[in-house]
């Protein structure tokens, strides 16, 4: 379970989120959409620890007690990463079996949540001049640091990884070769691979076609009915959201609405977020993309 | 004719054997391949002006050690290192860019370093060892830091090195496992400038840059990992330091000019080969 509370985000005297509090239940898949320039990306951002906020999130896993006040957050990252986090593939989610709550007041964003979370990043911002092969890019999520050389044991757990998400193909590839839905695949077996509690996608459609998308949410779907993980995802693919999210967040700098996505994304909160006042077109369920 | 260059053969046999020549070639090993080491970062980070920069602000560093007739490079180290905090302190705290905050630092040293020489009189051949190196200065005391800098770059293997890779590939990912990477980079300008300090009395001030970033260029055309770049990049910079030391002897030109020009020269060599793939 996450809940932020009274989160507020502000970057050179402008308000980019203001007073955010929701609660995302054990195994939801959350759906955050809204305008460009809304704060999606900065609220996931927020969650994840890469963006300083005032407020409350608090990662708690079932079982464990919720703590309500700010814990200490000045003890060096490095004590929450597991010191080499090669583990066979066959076990469930080490970092969550253990119950960590984990709460910040206030982040100076240095590595917050660890082998908990797995991130797909939006992959317009990969360095494709960085010479680095698919295995080593998944391995990272063992390693929680760039592999100097990969031994068999991570090999074949990547390659299982890479399985997954039907991208064992793409084995000793170089990324800089890889299209976008295929480095999105690769992405995501890098964040399945440490069995997360908590995936969170950042926009994964953009640059990919319509067929690897869907691909690639079933991935996400089936992992998550597995694992009884929660998935955050940033999008502003209006069916998407409808077909796969349990919950929805419409966010425009402040939340419009929240709840199950069959209610949260109604025809006002809609209009509300986008200013689609007058637009004709039907907003819902009919393949329309909001590009 | 042959007795000739049979007795050039021995002379050459003998500058190499001697103590200041072994010195050099030594300090010449150690420097060489710490800087194909850090240079992997500098040039897939797209720092290669920091090189130039740090290069710049030891000259200061060493002109105030000359002028209060200190080591210089005790003067040196920390004034470099504090150049490098500097640099990256303005680019973490306000809008101006890395390149912007070295230009600055860049001109303040050498402008500092002018001012420092002219007040002392009778030091320039020193400053000039340090201008354009000079093997004849490598003393035991640089070979002493040039170990022990050698023995630190070897313990950044294990860890420090797979963070720095990740912060380079993605600094956000990096931060998403934990690692802090604001204090990853401090450590790796601290490193990069007291190696680029050191070997100085090597290549020079004015060719530093070059020493530090051309041999990680060649091996970022050859290498598909960035571990594999890092082993080729030590492993050039330090053939082509061994082999532009022993041709800067055997053709009496400056060491630092003719390292240099080796690296550029198997540069072009690797460039006109290697496909772009």
């Amino acid at each position: 379970m996450i809940t932020v509370s009274h989160l507020y985000v502000q970057a050179a005297h402008r308000s980019i989120l203001r007073d955010i509090s929701f609660t995302i239940p054990e195994g939801a898949f959350l759906a955050i959409i809204g305008p460009n320039g809304g704060g999606k990306s900065t609220l996931v951002r927020a969650m994840l620890g890469l963006q300083p906020y005032t407020g409350m999130i608090t990662y708690a896993s079932t079982g464990t007690t919720e703590v309500t006040g700010p814990t200490d957050t000045t003890g060096p990252a490095d004590a929450t990463r597991p010191a080499d986090a090669t583990r066979p593939a066959d076990t469930t989610r080490p970092a969550t079996s253990e119950g960590p709550t984990y709460t910040k007041s206030i982040a100076r964003a240095e590595g917050p949540i660890g082998a908990s979370t797995g991130y797909v990043p939006q992959i317009k911002t990969l360095d494709r001049t960085f010479p680095a092969l698919t295995e080593e890019l998944v391995a990272t999520a063992l390693k929680r640091r760039w592999p100097w050389r990969i031994d068999n044991t991570c090999r074949s757990i990547v390659a299982e990884a890479l399985s997954q998400v039907g991208a064992d193909h793409l084995m000793g590839q170089a990324i800089r070769n890889l299209s976008g839905g295929e480095l999105q695949r690769v992405y995501l077996a890098r964040a399945l691979i440490s069995k997360p509690a908590y995936l969170f996608l950042d926009e994964p459609a953009a640059g990919v076609d319509v067929a690897g998308a869907a691909d690639m949410l079933e991935c996400v779907e089936r992992f998550r009915h597995a694992l009884d993980a929660t998935v955050i995802m940033v999008t502003h693919d209006w069916d998407v959201a409808l077909h796969h999210a349990s919950h929805a967040l419409v966010l425009n700098q402040e939340i419009i609405s929240y709840g199950l996505t069959k209610d949260a994304m109604n025809e006002t909160a809609i209009r509300t977020a986008f200013g689609h006042e007058g637009h004709a077109h039907g907003v819902f369920g009919g393949g329309h993309h909001h590009a | 004719m042959l007795t000739a260059s049979l007795a050039e053969g021995t002379i050459m046999l003998d500058v190499l054997l001697e103590p200041f020549m072994l010195r050099a070639l030594l300090a010449g090993v150690l420097l060489s391949a710490l800087a194909g080491y850090y240079g992997v970062f500098v040039v897939q980070r797209r720092l290669s002006f920091l090189g130039a920069g740090l290069g710049h602000a030891a000259f200061g560093g060493i002109a105030l050690g000359l002028f209060l007739g200190i080591q210089p490079l005790w003067i040196a180290i920390p004034f470099t290192l504090l150049v490098g905090i500097g640099i990256a302190w303005i680019r973490d705290n306000t809008r101006l860019a890395a390149d912007t905050a070295i230009g600055i630092f860049f001109s303040v040293s050498v402008a500092l370093g002018i001012l420092f020489l002219s007040l002392s009189t009778g030091r320039n051949a020193d400053a000039f060892s340090y201008l354009f190196g000079s093997l004849l200065s490598v003393t035991t005391t640089d070979l002493g830091i040039s170990s022990v800098l050698v023995g630190a770059g070897l313990a950044t293997l294990p860890r420090l090195w797979g963070d720095w890779a990740y912060a380079t590939f993605d600094e956000e990912a990096a931060k998403v496992s934990g690692i802090p990477t604001r204090n990853r980079d401090l450590l790796l300008i601290t490193m990069l400038a007291a190696t680029i300090v050191v070997s100085l009395k090597v290549v020079g001030i004015l060719l530093v840059a070059a020493w530090v970033v051309v041999p990680a260029a060649s091996a970022r055309l050859m290498a598909n990992t960035f571990g594999g770049m890092t082993r080729l990049s030590i492993a050039i910079a330090i053939g082509t330091t061994v082999v532009g030391l022993v041709l800067s002897v055997a053709l009496d030109v400056p060491t630092g000019a003719m390292i240099v020009l080796v690296q550029a020269a198997l540069f072009v060599v690797i460039m006109t080969t290697s496909r772009r793939s």
